[in-house]
This record gives structure tokens, C-alpha cells and sequence, in this order.
């Protein structure tokens, strides 16, 4: 079993969003993601890069976004967490019920959830911790790096 | 990529070609401006080509909703124009695809506006 980490520690502004979804895409396509895949997984690190600056740290310059992906042998995990006052996600809207249908927010939780195969919210005091799982399926002609 | 605009006149009918990504920041602040401009102009059937709009994130997507509303509170009429597969996708896991009226061809959604 093989295990590659790597972790960042970014400022809360719209510059971490966009570099968060970079990194994201870049990892994934790495990782062997086809490019609809990619699409799904950079565009949930983005949304969930959004609550961390935006509804987590609310742009405040003395709090951080850490980010971190790790590649196992079946999975890649993606753990985004802010410090901000944690995320009670029983609280968000279900945005498909007809009378949130035309609410111009609260969709990003339902894309992440949408796109990923796992998602766990671990909201604290101290901020709150988005942990997200897209299982690598290898390709019907994939075959075993030479060693 | 940054998001860019420009509109031309067809019909009676305002036809606003975006292209590049409606995303949190200024993709949506341009598009929210271009709507509100219009509006303000008198200009109330929108069409909102989307053909090179490559991406969108739920930010976009409450611009689009909000656009949408703002018009149709106004006495307006919008609709939007040649979806991406990738922009299409997202309207349809959001349940938003039946709410906007969703055309395929320029002339035909301009005579529905004058119909």
C-alpha cells in the first residue's frame, strides 16, 4: 500500500478559491481521473475553498485555509478545514425542495456531495473540517507499473 | 479566464453573448452589471448566450437564478441560449433546467419572445 500527502496552508481570499480548484484538477488528472472527473472533483475543492474563505474564515486576513490531499492506492482524499465558527450542516436548505429552488445560494454543499463518492462535515469550535473521498476505478486496460 | 460580454439587438430582442466562467467574483459581478444595465435601459427580453461559457460554480448558478428572477420581477422575459454539456449537467442536478426557458436555436428562441 502506497500513500502520497500534501498539504497547504492558504490565506482567506478569492485567490485560495481559484488556486484551491487548480491544484485540485491538477491532482486529480495525476491521479488518473478521466477529464469529466476532474471537472467534478476540481469544481467541489472549489466550492468547498468558497465556505471555507467566504462563510468559515469570512476573508478575515488572520485566519488560514489549510488544504490537503493524499493519494492511497483506491482512494484520493481531499480535507479542506477553516477556523472559522464550524458549520452546522443540519441548518443548510435542501436546495431541490421547490421553495429553495430560487435561491440565488446555498447550493455548494450539494455539488460537493453531488460529485464525490464521500463526504463528511466535522464542524467545531474552532472551525470546520470537510473531508471528501473520490475512489480511483482503474480502467479495464489498466495495467501494473513496472517495477 | 476571465468572463467577458457583449450584447447586439435582434427583433426587439437583447442578446447578450457571455463567454469564459460565471464563477464568485467577477464572472458573476459582470453578468449580475450587464443584466441590471439593461433592465435599467428598458431592455427586458434578455437572451443569454451561453454557448462559450465553459464553466460555472454555485455562485454562477445563484447569478443565473438571480438574473432570471430580477427580470421576471421587472416584467421581463429571460431565457438562456446554447448550454455547454458541462453548464446543462449542472442545471439538471440542480433541478434548475425546467425552470429556465432552455433554447438550442438563436431564431427560434428569438420568435418565442415576440410570440
Amino acid at each position: 500500500m502506497s500513500s502520497n500527502r500534501l498539504s497547504y496552508t492558504l490565506d482567506s481570499t478569492l485567490e485560495t478559491v481559484n488556486s484551491a480548484e487548480e491544484t485540485a484538477g491538477r491532482m486529480a488528472a495525476e491521479a488518473g481521473f478521466d477529464d469529466e472527473e476532474v471537472m467534478k472533483i476540481s469544481m467541489a475543492v472549489r466550492e468547498a475553498a468558497v465556505n471555507a474563505v467566504l462563510h468559515g474564515n469570512a476573508y478575515d486576513p488572520n485566519k488560514k485555509v489549510m488544504l490537503a490531499f493524499e493519494r492511497t492506492d483506491h482512494d484520493l482524499v481531499i480535507v479542506i478545514r477553516d477556523q472559522g465558527k464550524g458549520l452546522d450542516a443540519g441548518k443548510i436548505p435542501d436546495p431541490l425542495a421547490p421553495e429553495n429552488l430560487l435561491k440565488t445560494s446555498g447550493r455548494g454543499i450539494f455539488l460537493i456531495r453531488s460529485f464525490m463518492d464521500v463526504v463528511e462535515i466535522h464542524p467545531s469550535r474552532t472551525g470546520t473540517e470537510l473531508r471528501m473521498i473520490k475512489h480511483v476505478r482503474p480502467t479495464a486496460d489498466s495495467k501494473e507499473a513496472p517495477q | 479566464m476571465t468572463m467577458k460580454s457583449s450584447t447586439r439587438q435582434v427583433d426587439g430582442v437583447t442578446i447578450v453573448d457571455l463567454s469564459g466562467r460565471i464563477t464568485l467574483g467577477e464572472g458573476s459581478i459582470v453578468l449580475r452589471d450587464t443584466v441590471r444595465d439593461l433592465l435599467s435601459k428598458g431592455q427586458k427580453k434578455i437572451l443569454l448566450n451561453l454557448a462559450d461559457v465553459n464553466y460555472i460554480d454555485s455562485s454562477g448558478i445563484g447569478e443565473l437564478v438571480s438574473a432570471y428572477t430580477t427580470s421576471k420581477n421587472q416584467g421581463g422575459e429571460l431565457k438562456l441560449l446554447h448550454l455547454t454539456k458541462k453548464v446543462h449537467d449542472l442545471l439538471q442536478i440542480t433541478k434548475l433546467y425546467t425552470v429556465f426557458d432552455v433554447k438550442d436555436d438563436e431564431a427560434s428562441a428569438v420568435k418565442a419572445f415576440n410570440q
